[in-house]
């Protein structure tokens, strides 16, 4: 199989109220794909899904040769909200427990952590490796978490809404970073902010229950209208339209 | 100064600070992990829970420890069960075994005959009447605890850290949340002879909170709460003999008082 992964068919619901219905859906290398879709319109359950975290009610999700152990070939950048900020753990820990999976093998305590210091020192983030998680601010949690998720050298990098909480500055800074990562592997990203993702992903998935595929990263209010997907376009300063009016393709 | 020295030369009093050293242990390490975990509560049904099997030994006649076990390991895993399976919601699946424990043991112990002398050292503590045999116990809990936090180290702290995250890196993060829960029952129930089962939160409580003040780091948590754990533990039993005051209450007097200290101290320096 050509495909990192491939959905065929995933329907899941909570007490029988269907939450994603008839999902298709394949990521290729080098893929990056912006999910967007209203609340409760089963974004986070097609990640949770894809993750091995929820079983599903119909359909199959399939692995492809590169993603074998796919415990390591996938970084999960969780939603920052649900992580306790009052817990006694230090930054280098948390980066370290994305490696879990990993250091079963032989490699050695000390090459993981290397690793760990190398890839906070990438994100501008060495000098403040000991301290408590709670003591950052949100765009240096974001990042650690970013770390934690790189650690095992994924083929795959899944981030749910990582630009909450996180300021305009980082929010760029963020986004050339996922650009860079993007090289060497795909990305899926959740994301409410339809307006400052469309810039950077390559392919837009939209899901309100059913899931359309956008082939493209310039996508129009009207097409989401007719993908049954009500959300709003928001760009930063400019009309809308005007922003995404670039067309160098026919739909 | 002379009677000081010369409490350490008495059986009981050298049995209570060997006491206070395994309760500190089992109590500093399984206390930093209720405190992180937020399952403070959960702890807290278990403990009263337990009160159902000391009532159940009474009237049946056997010992109330072992009683206080099978009660207190019910209740940690029913917790979990009543919460994973039959969808109840956490909060009130604790209160419900909280309440039925306390509930059984009164019905038991009433329908005890005669009167039952020891029933208040479980309740409050009496850490001056440690047997050998229980001493053993705590000896082997604090064995069992130390190996299982040494040898998972790692995992227990990630699990801890972000179960959602554990889970998708393939952690048997439910083996581990039963494991632990067993561990938290039987460091409850064997510390019960310390400080008593109404009492016993706050050697898995405070000081952890005291070593908070100081640390943020899990490991450093689990030692510091340790030392913090033996010398109020100490403290208190010495002011308990000094004074004449029941052992269980002095040491969780201490304890908040040494709390209290330690945190004005922090904030002046």
């Amino acid at each position: 199989m050509k495909a990192l992964l491939k959905i065929e068919g995933l329907s899941f619901g909570y007490d029988k109220v269907p939450v994603i219905e008839d999902i298709c859906f394949e990521v290729f290398d080098q893929d990056f794909i912006g999910v967007i879709g209203p609340n409760g319109g089963g974004k986070t359950t097609l990640l949770k899904a894809i993750l091995g975290l929820i079983r599903a009610d119909k359909g199959t999700i399939t692995f492809g040769e590169k993603m074998q152990g796919r415990k390591k070939a996938i970084g999960y950048l969780p939603q920052v909200r649900y992580i306790d900020k009052k817990f006694p753990i230090t930054v280098l820990d948390v980066v370290l427990s994305g490696s879990i999976m990993v250091d079963r093998k032989i490699i050695a305590q000390k090459t993981i952590r290397e690793k760990a210091e190398a890839l906070l020192g990438e994100m501008g983030l060495a000098d403040i490796r000991n301290k408590a998680i709670g003591e950052l601010s949100g765009g240096q949690m974001q990042r650690v978490f970013l770390c934690r998720a790189l650690i095992s050298d994924p083929k795959l990098l899944i981030l749910d809404e990582p630009d909450t909480f996180v300021d305009n500055r980082f929010e760029g800074e963020l986004y050339e970073k996922l650009k860079q990562l993007n090289k060497d592997m795909a990305i899926i990203l959740v994301s409410h902010d339809v307006g400052t993702i469309t810039s950077y992903v390559k392919t837009i998935a939209c899901i309100n229950r059913h899931l359309h595929y956008h082939n493209s990263n310039k996508i129009t209010q009207e097409q989401l209208e007719s993908y049954n997907c009500p959300i709003q376009i928001i760009s930063h300063g400019m009309v809308p339209h005007t922003v995404l009016n670039i067309h160098d393709h026919e739909h | 100064m002379d009677t000081f020295f010369e409490l350490f030369t008495y059986d009981f009093f050298q049995k209570a600070v060997l006491a206070a050293v395994f309760a500190s242990i089992s109590c500093g390490i399984i206390g930093s992990y209720i405190v992180s975990r937020r399952i403070v509560f959960i702890s807290g049904g278990i403990t009263h829970a337990s009160f159902g099997g000391i009532g159940l030994a009474f009237l049946m006649g056997f010992n109330p420890l072992l009683g206080a076990v099978l009660f207190a390991v019910a209740a940690a895993l029913g917790i979990q069960f009543f919460t994973n399976v039959a969808e109840i919601r956490e909060d009130s699946s604790i209160a419900i075994w909280w309440s039925l424990g306390m509930a059984l043991g009164i019905i038991f112990v009433f329908l005890t005959p005669g009167y039952t002398p020891n029933l208040m050292s479980y309740l409050f503590g009496n850490i001056l009447t440690v047997t050998n045999s229980e001493l053993w116990w705590m000896f082997m809990l604090n064995v069992l605890i130390i190996g299982f936090f040494t040898l998972f180290f790692r995992k227990i702290l990630y699990i801890a850290f972000d179960e959602e995250f554990a889970r998708t890196a393939g952690l048997p993060v439910q083996l581990f949340n039963y494991l632990t829960m067993t561990l938290i029952a039987l460091t409850v129930v064997l510390n019960i002879r310390v400080v008593g089962i109404i009492l016993i939160l706050s050697l898995l409580t405070i000081p952890q909170a005291s070593a908070n003040l100081f640390t943020k780091d899990f490991k450093k948590l689990l030692i510091l709460s340790t030392v913090f754990a033996f010398i109020g533990t100490l403290l208190g039993l010495f002011i308990s003999y000094f004074l004449d005051i029941p052992s269980g209450a002095s040491i969780i007097f201490t304890l908040v008082l040494m709390f209290g200290i330690l945190r004005l101290l922090k904030s002046v320096f």
